[in-house]
C-alpha cells in the first residue's frame, strides 16, 4: 500500500507535447507509470509518445478514465491548466510548473478544498510511490520500494533524503514534495494524516524549510494525533538571514516568524527527531525506526 | 518586487483612496521650487525613497542636520536645501544595516495635523490560504514590536470576497472611532482590497493610517510589495522596478534564471535547488565556517549557468572556498562536471574547489573531475565534501 498514487494510478500530462512533458513522459513511461494519453489544445487527434493526444482534460478524462494530471505548461498558462483540470473532476492534479501567481492559488485553493481534490504543487518536483508510479521530474532510480513516508517542501532536498532512506535499507512508500510556494495544495499535515493512515507506511520523514508556520502546525497535529508511527525531520535553512528570500517564494522569514529554530523546538516538542544535519536524515531515520515508537 | 512610496502612493490614488498631493524627483531637483507653490503647506514634508523601513529614525552619512530621512519642513526656502542635501547621500536605517543605501528618490509631500495614527496591511495570509487584513489603533511603530509587546492590539480580518465588504461593528470600540469614521474605514477597506487584487499585491501596508485633526482619515505611508510571479500580466508596474535598490549580482543572476543571495561567510556554494543550497549552507555553518553566499542554479542548469555562477562567486572577495553540491535529476552531473572544467579554465580560477555529485551521471561527473588534472577535489560523501571545504578556507 502507498498514498494517492500506486500502480494503478492512470495518469495523463497537461503540456504534453513540449519539451518539458515529452521528457518527463518518456521517463515516466520507462519508470512503469500507466501515463493513459496528454492534453496540448490544437493537436488533439494526433498521437504522441504512440499516446492519444486531447484538445481538452475532460475529453481526455472521458476517452482515458485517468485518475491523475500532471501539468508541465508554463507560468502564463498554468492557471488556466489547473481551472481545466478541476473542472473535469480529475481528483488527483500534480502542477510542476513554478511561478504560479499567488492570488490565482488562493482561488484554487478554495476550489480544491470543496472538490476535495488531491492537489500537489504548485513549484514541485511531484510525486512517487516506488516502483508503482512516478508523477514529477524527481530521477526514478535512487527510490526503494520500502516503509517510509517522506514528505518535503524542497526538490533536491528529498531527492537527497530518498536517497540516504534508500542507503540504509529502509526505501519508501510514496514521497511528496508539496512544493515551495507559500500558497499551495495539500499541506504537511494532509500528508501526515494520509501515512500515518497508512498500514505500510511505518515511519515518516518531513522535510521543511524556513517561512510559515506549516512545520509548527504539523507538529501540533503530530501531538494530537492518536496514531503514532517513528518520525524524523530536517528543517533547512538554519544559517539563512532574516527578510531575504531564499529561492522558493515561502522560503523567506518575515520578522522573528518563521526561522528554522522555532520550527526545530516544535518538531521536537512532539517528539520529531531532527536530523542535525542534511547529511544524517537517513541514519536518524533509521534510529527512530529501530526504537520503535514508545 | 518592492517599489517605494510615491509610487505606491500614484498607484492607490487611482483606486480612489485619501493620499495627500506630493511631487516626486528623479536625482533632478530642478523645478522643486516652482511645484512647491502648487502643494499646501507649512509645513511640507520631505520624504527620502529606499526600499527600507525605518527612514524617520534613520540617519544620513553625510548627516546636514540632526534629523532623519523624513523631515517636516515649515520654512518654505529650506524645502529645497534640505532635499538638496538628501539626494545623493546616503541612508542609514536599522533595515539597511551600517552599509545604508543611496538616495536616487525624494518624495515631497503636503502636512498633515495628525491626530492619531493607526496601523492597517493587506497580505495573504499563508497559513489559511487566504487574503488578510491586519489593523490596529497602535500605528506608526514597527509592527512587530506590537506583536510582542501588545498582540490584543492587532485585529486580523480575513475575506473570502473582495468586493461590497461590511466591517463588524465591534471595530468601532476596538479602534476608538465613531460610527461615520468606521464608514469611512470600510470604504478604504473595499478600496484597498480593489487594488489589492487588481495589482497582484502581495503585501500593501499602511503605517500610519492617520486621523487628521477634521477627523478624517489619510494614508500617511504606502508600502507594496507585487507578486513577482504575477507581473508577466502587469508590464507597467514590472517597469516600476528601481534596478539601483537591487543587488547587481543577484540582477545578474536572475538574468539567467539563477537565485543568488550574498552573504557575510567566506565558503562560495553553488548548489542545484533551493532547499539542498540552504541544507549546503546549514552545513558548512556546522563545521565551524559561514557560507559566503546561496546560489541555486535551478532545475535545469546547464554548463553556461556554471560559467556564470562562477563569475558570480569569484566577484566576492571574501571567497576562500567552493562547494559544489549537485544531485542530479533532469540535470545530468558529468554536464556540470564539463561545465566546472571549462570555467576554472577560462577563468583561471584559482580558488580551492571541492565537488560533490550525487544522482543521475554521479560517477561520470566525478571522473571528469578527476581526469581535469586543475586540482579540483571530488568528495562523494556530503559530509566530507563539507568538512574538506571548510578546512581548504582555513588554510
Amino acid at each position: 500500500m502507498s498514498i494517492i498514487i500506486d500502480k494503478n494510478t492512470k495518469v495523463i500530462c497537461q503540456g504534453f507535447t513540449g519539451s518539458q512533458g515529452t521528457y518527463q513522459s518518456e521517463q515516466a513511461i520507462s519508470y512503469g507509470t500507466q501515463m493513459v494519453g496528454g492534453v496540448t489544445p490544437g493537436k488533439g487527434g494526433t498521437t504522441h509518445l504512440g499516446l492519444p493526444v486531447f484538445n481538452t482534460v475532460k475529453e481526455a478524462k472521458e476517452k482515458t478514465q485517468a485518475d491523475a494530471t500532471v501539468i508541465y505548461v508554463p507560468a502564463k498558462f498554468a492557471t488556466k491548466a489547473i481551472h481545466e483540470a478541476l473542472d473535469a473532476n480529475i481528483k488527483i492534479i500534480t502542477c510542476i510548473t513554478e511561478g504560479v501567481p499567488v492570488l490565482d492559488m488562493v482561488e484554487i485553493k478554495k476550489r480544491i478544498i470543496k472538490q476535495k481534490t488531491y492537489f500537489i504543487g504548485p513549484n514541485c518536483p511531484g510525486l512517487v510511490t516506488p516502483g508503482e508510479c512516478k508523477i514529477g521530474i524527481m530521477p526514478g532510480f535512487i527510490h526503494q520500494p520500502g516503509k517510509i513516508g517522506i514528505v518535503s517542501r524542497s526538490g533536491t532536498l528529498t531527492y537527497e533524503a530518498v536517497w540516504q532512506t534508500s542507503q540504509v535499507g529502509l526505501g519508501q512508500t510514496t514521497c511528496v514534495g508539496i512544493g515551495g510556494d507559500p500558497v499551495h495544495g495539500m499541506n504537511f499535515v494532509d500528508c501526515l494524516d494520509l501515512f500515518l493512515k497508512d498500514e505500510n507506511t511505518k515511519g515518516i520523514l518531513m522535510i521543511g524549510e524556513i517561512g510559515g508556520t506549516a512545520e509548527e502546525e504539523a507538529a501540533e497535529f503530530i501531538l494530537k494525533s492518536s496514531i503514532k508511527k517513528p518520525m524524523s525531520a530536517f528543517i533547512a535553512g538554519v544559517s539563512a538571514p532574516k527578510g531575504k528570500r531564499m529561492g522558493h517564494a515561502g522560503a523567506i522569514i518575515s520578522g522573528n516568524k518563521g526561522t528554522a529554530q522555532s520550527k526545530i523546538n516544535a518538531l521536537q516538542l512532539a517528539n520529531i527527531a531532527v536530523a542535525p544535519s542534511p547529511a544524517k536524515m537517513g541514519e536518524t531515520m533509521l534510529a527512530e525506526m529501530q526504537k520503535g515508537y514508545n | 518586487m518592492n517599489i517605494h512610496e510615491y509610487q505606491a502612493k500614484e498607484i492607490l490614488k487611482k483606486f480612489g483612496l485619501p493620499i495627500l498631493k506630493g511631487k516626486s524627483y528623479n536625482k533632478n531637483l530642478e523645478t522643486l521650487s516652482a511645484d512647491i507653490e502648487d502643494l499646501n503647506g507649512p509645513p511640507w514634508v520631505v520624504k527620502s525613497q529606499i526600499h527600507a523601513g525605518g527612514r524617520g529614525a534613520g540617519h544620513f552619512k553625510n548627516s546636514f542636520n540632526d534629523k532623519g530621512g523624513v523631515q517636516v519642513v515649515f520654512e518654505k526656502n529650506e524645502v529645497s536645501s534640505i532635499a538638496k542635501s538628501m539626494m545623493g547621500n546616503v541612508l542609514i536605517t536599522k533595515q539597511t544595516g551600517e552599509i545604508g543605501k543611496t538616495v536616487n528618490h525624494i518624495f515631497i509631500e503636503e502636512g498633515c495635523e495628525i491626530d492619531r495614527e493607526l496601523y492597517l496591511s493587506l497580505l495573504v495570509d499563508r497559513n489559511n490560504s487566504k487574503v488578510m487584513m491586519m489593523i490596529s489603533s497602535a500605528g506608526g511603530m514597527d509592527i512587530e514590536e506590537v506583536a510582542v509587546s501588545n498582540p490584543e492590539k492587532i485585529i486580523n480580518i480575513h475575506f473570502t470576497k473582495y468586493k461590497d465588504i461590511s466591517l463588524d461593528e465591534s471595530l468601532q470600540i476596538k479602534l476608538e472611532i465613531t460610527k461615520s469614521q468606521l464608514d469611512e474605514l470600510t470604504s478604504i477597506t473595499n478600496k484597498l482590497l480593489n487594488a489589492f487584487t487588481s495589482i497582484d499585491a502581495s503585501t500593501i501596508e499602511i503605517n500610519p493610517l492617520v486621523l487628521n485633526k477634521e477627523g478624517n482619515f489619510v494614508l500617511l505611508d504606502a508600502k507594496i510589495s507585487l507578486d513577482d510571479n504575477a507581473l508577466f500580466r502587469h508590464p507597467e508596474l514590472a517597469e516600476l522596478k528601481d534596478l539601483t535598490e537591487e543587488d547587481p549580482l543577484e540582477l545578474q543572476a536572475a538574468e539567467h534564471d539563477m537565485n543568488y543571495v550574498k552573504l557575510d561567510g567566506s565558503i562560495g556554494c553553488m548548489v542545484n535547488g533551493a532547499g539542498l543550497a540552504m541544507a549546503t549552507m546549514d552545513i558548512i555553518k556546522q563545521f565551524g565556517k559561514e557560507p559566503a553566499n546561496f546560489l541555486d542554479l535551478g532545475g535545469t542548469a546547464n554548463k553556461d549557468r556554471v560559467i556564470m555562477g562562477f563569475k558570480i562567486i569569484q566577484s566576492d572577495p571574501n571567497v576562500k572556498s567552493i562547494l559544489i553540491n549537485i544531485f542530479g535529476g533532469i540535470i545530468h552531473c558529468d554536464m556540470i562536471a564539463n561545465g566546472i572544467v571549462e570555467a576554472v579554465k577560462e577563468l583561471d580560477f584559482k580558488l580551492p574547489l571541492v565537488v560533490r555529485f550525487q544522482g543521475t551521471n554521479s560517477r561520470e561527473g566525478k571522473n571528469v573531475i578527476n581526469n581535469s588534472n586543475l586540482g579540483l577535489i571530488a568528495i562523494e560523501d556530503f559530509t566530507e565534501a563539507a568538512k574538506k571545504v571548510v578546512e581548504l578556507a582555513k588554510e
